[in-house]
């Protein structure tokens, strides 16, 4: 499987937004007692002030690492370092929503925030009532604060574990899949949310399986696979990594299907619908049009197909090869 | 694979990184290290997480002072504030109230049967005569009855629900990840499981103190032993059964936050606790089993009585409470040791 590479040196391209890296993993391995391994050498680098989408199939791995990057779950080797800091300096400076929201039921959603608040040694108990209370407006929960936990929706409980992890000033959000159960308002409310905490400078951490909506929010992405790797960059460079291809609607697949083939374009394919693909390479796509019609092959339309994360992700993670669909 | 090459974080390596990063600013000085260690400022080798972390921040670098990396101050308070937190939620929680109040109901129907009942001639009479006789003496009779099987339960369910519970429900990783400390965490738990058992007590013996004086005389009470004390002494022993008494359901809540450790179902930890009390009576019932009487933790619990030895039998009180301080000790040390390395997958 070919991995998205990303340009040398610089792991991500562009400078980093305001120097060092949010999160770095070397080697990072955990392997559970069953002998499953669930990350295995995981070498991640989340530049500071960047969105970060954290993509990969149930099971891959993504909420083991983001345990062991708050200190839950310990690694079998390897190393981490979050913010650049001994864990204990760190967590108090990282927002953090773990495989779903986790509340006392019986607690109204601002007791429970004061219950988080109070598990905080550096959080200060005097401006405790302030942080919680702007803290439900962030989320919109201001006038739920008093209602029982039992009694929210799922979306209420959502936004309640994404408003306690904005108690204190964060300098990293790690949101797991922070839009699992909310109405499409609500997805559109997270994004904006996400986009307006990393217009503060806050590094935001977002692993999801919505591969568009990390594509419209994400500045870089990482993609695993059964524990492993497997593409890491700036979405421009997942999408880019990923050749185009070139799409030709004729009646005479036969035909036009040679004639790629003869140009030395690479995985020519013709589908049921009389539609040939094929990798564009380095070929100008008005230049095969004019090949096409000189070996008389009638060409109804021709088009190129530039990837999508999905389409990226399909074929790193392996769900369907077919990457055209 | 090459995206493992290329992604490899490259602070110390590359010279891309270096170019690109602005040179002031607290954050710079850490992406460009000097000669030295080439571990990267702050990475945390496995061998230090966690526990170690957590127990012995490590020094600040040189160049990481000011900027984003100003060291947080941790709150003076903030211990007492996270044990106010646990025990706001342990005495406002339903079921714990409910338990509570069943202890405060049972003196009052032991009382309420003892003053309907005419005093048999047999060895259960004279104890009935004794209560019936003297308001303070339906304290000790409701201790060494409730302390067989109901307060070790009102306890066991505090304490073993104490870790578990949070587990089973999630809330532990969100109390970790704010971060409460393992350490930290564990010490708290036990102390509002500790004073859960002293509360227990005290409402025990409030109960059977206010029932006995609504339906028994007051006045100087006399021992099982014939010797008479004034009353004022009588709640000075009362006081030294609950200080007693507390202990033991500590010691006991310590066992049950140890089997707590162990586990994300809360009614396990519990039950187990149950279990092994129940065995322990069990085997202290067995006479040819003597030996190993004293070593059993609930054997201890109805020691309290050496209050009412005239003297008090002091030796008795140290000896259990000698017991209970290593029962604290050990299953105290067992749940540390669990609980600071356990992995938090729930």
């Amino acid at each position: 499987m070919t991995a998205v590479t990303s340009e040398a040196g610089a792991p991500f391209g562009a400078a980093p937004p305001s120097g060092g890296e949010a999160i770095v993993t070397r080697g990072l391995t955990k392997r559970f007692r069953s002998g499953q391994v669930a990350v295995d050498t995981l070498d991640l680098s989340v530049p500071r002030g960047s969105v970060f989408g954290f993509l990969g199939p149930n099971g891959s791995g993504k909420t083991t690492t983001i345990r062991m990057l708050l200190g839950l779950v310990k690694p079998t080797a390897g190393e981490y370092s979050v913010l650049g800091l001994p864990q204990a300096e760190a967590l108090p400076r990282v927002g953090a929503l773990v495989e779903g929201p986790a509340f006392y039921p019986y607690l109204s959603g601002a007791a429970n925030l004061m219950r988080f608040d109070a598990a905080d040694p550096t959080a200060p108990r005097a401006t405790a009532r302030r942080r919680i209370a702007e803290a439900l407006e962030r989320v919109g929960l201001s006038a739920a604060a008093g209602k029982r936990y039992r009694h929210y929706s799922l979306g209420m409980r959502q936004r309640l574990a994404i408003a306690a992890a904005l108690l204190g000033p964060r300098e990293l959000l790690v949101l797991d899949e922070p839009t699992n159960g909310l109405d499409p308002q609500g997805t559109r409310e997270v994004r904006a949310l996400v986009k307006e905490i990393a217009s503060d400078g806050t590094t935001v951490f977002v692993s999801s399986h919505l591969l568009a909506e990390v594509e419209q929010m994400c500045t870089h992405a990482a993609i695993m696979r059964t524990g492993r790797l497997v593409a890491h960059g700036t979405i421009a460079s997942l999408s880019g990594g990923l050749a185009a291809r070139i799409r030709v609607e004729t009646p005479d697949a036969a035909g036009a299907a040679r004639v790629l083939g003869a140009l030395g374009l690479a995985d020519v394919r013709t589908d049921e619908g009389g539609t040939v693909t094929a990798e564009l390479g380095g070929h100008a796509p008005e230049r095969l049009n004019a090949a096409l019609v000189g070996e008389e092959v009638a060409v109804r339309g021709l088009a190129v197909v530039r990837p999508s994360l999905e389409d990226v992700f399909v074929r790193l993670t392996g769900e369907g090869f077919d990457v055209d669909g | 694979m090459s995206t493992a090459e290329s992604a490899t974080p490259s602070r110390t390596t590359s010279p891309a990184t270096e170019a690109t990063t602005p040179p002031a600013g607290g954050t710079a000085t850490a992406t460009a290290p000097g000669p030295g260690p080439r571990r990267t400022p702050g990475l945390v080798p496995v061998t230090e997480t966690r526990g170690t972390a957590e127990r012995t921040p490590r020094e600040p670098e040189p160049g990481r002072a000011g900027g984003p990396a100003a060291p947080l101050p941790r709150r003076a308070g903030a211990f007492w504030r996270l044990l106010g937190s646990e025990l706001g939620l342990t005495f406002r929680r339903p079921r714990n109230l409910l338990m509570l109040s069943v202890l405060a109901i049972v003196p009052i129907i032991i009382g309420i049967a003892l003053s309907l009942v005419s005093a048999p001639d047999d060895g259960i009479g004279g104890v009935i005569a004794s209560v019936a006789g003297n308001s303070l003496m339906l304290t000790f009779f409701a201790f060494s009855f409730l302390v067989l099987l109901l307060m070790p339960v009102t306890v066991s369910v505090v304490a073993g629900d104490a870790l578990a519970g949070e587990a089973g429900a999630g809330t532990l990783r969100y109390l970790l990840a704010a971060p409460a400390g393992r350490t930290r965490l564990l010490l708290v738990k036990y102390l509002n499981a500790a004073i859960y058992a002293y509360a227990a007590t005290a409402v025990v013996a409030l109960s059977s103190l206010l029932t006995g004086l609504v339906l028994f005389p007051a006045g100087p009470l006399t021992l099982l032993s014939g010797t008479t004390i004034s009353m004022g002494e009588g709640l000075v022993r009362i006081a030294v059964a609950v200080g007693y008494v507390g202990a033991a359901m500590a010691a006991l809540a310590a066992v049950a936050l140890a089997l707590s450790a162990f586990t994300e179902v809360s009614i396990g930890a519990i039950a187990a606790t149950m279990v092994l009390v129940v065995v322990c009576q069990v085997l202290r019932a067995i006479p040819e089993l003597d030996v190993i009487t004293p070593y059993l933790l609930p054997a201890r619990f109805t020691d309290f009585d050496a209050v009412l030895r005239a003297p008090i039998d002091w030796a008795a009180l140290w000896d259990g409470l000698l017991a209970f301080a290593a029962y604290i000790a050990l299953f105290g040390s067992i749940a540390w040791a669990r609980f600071s390395g356990k992995d938090i997958t729930s």
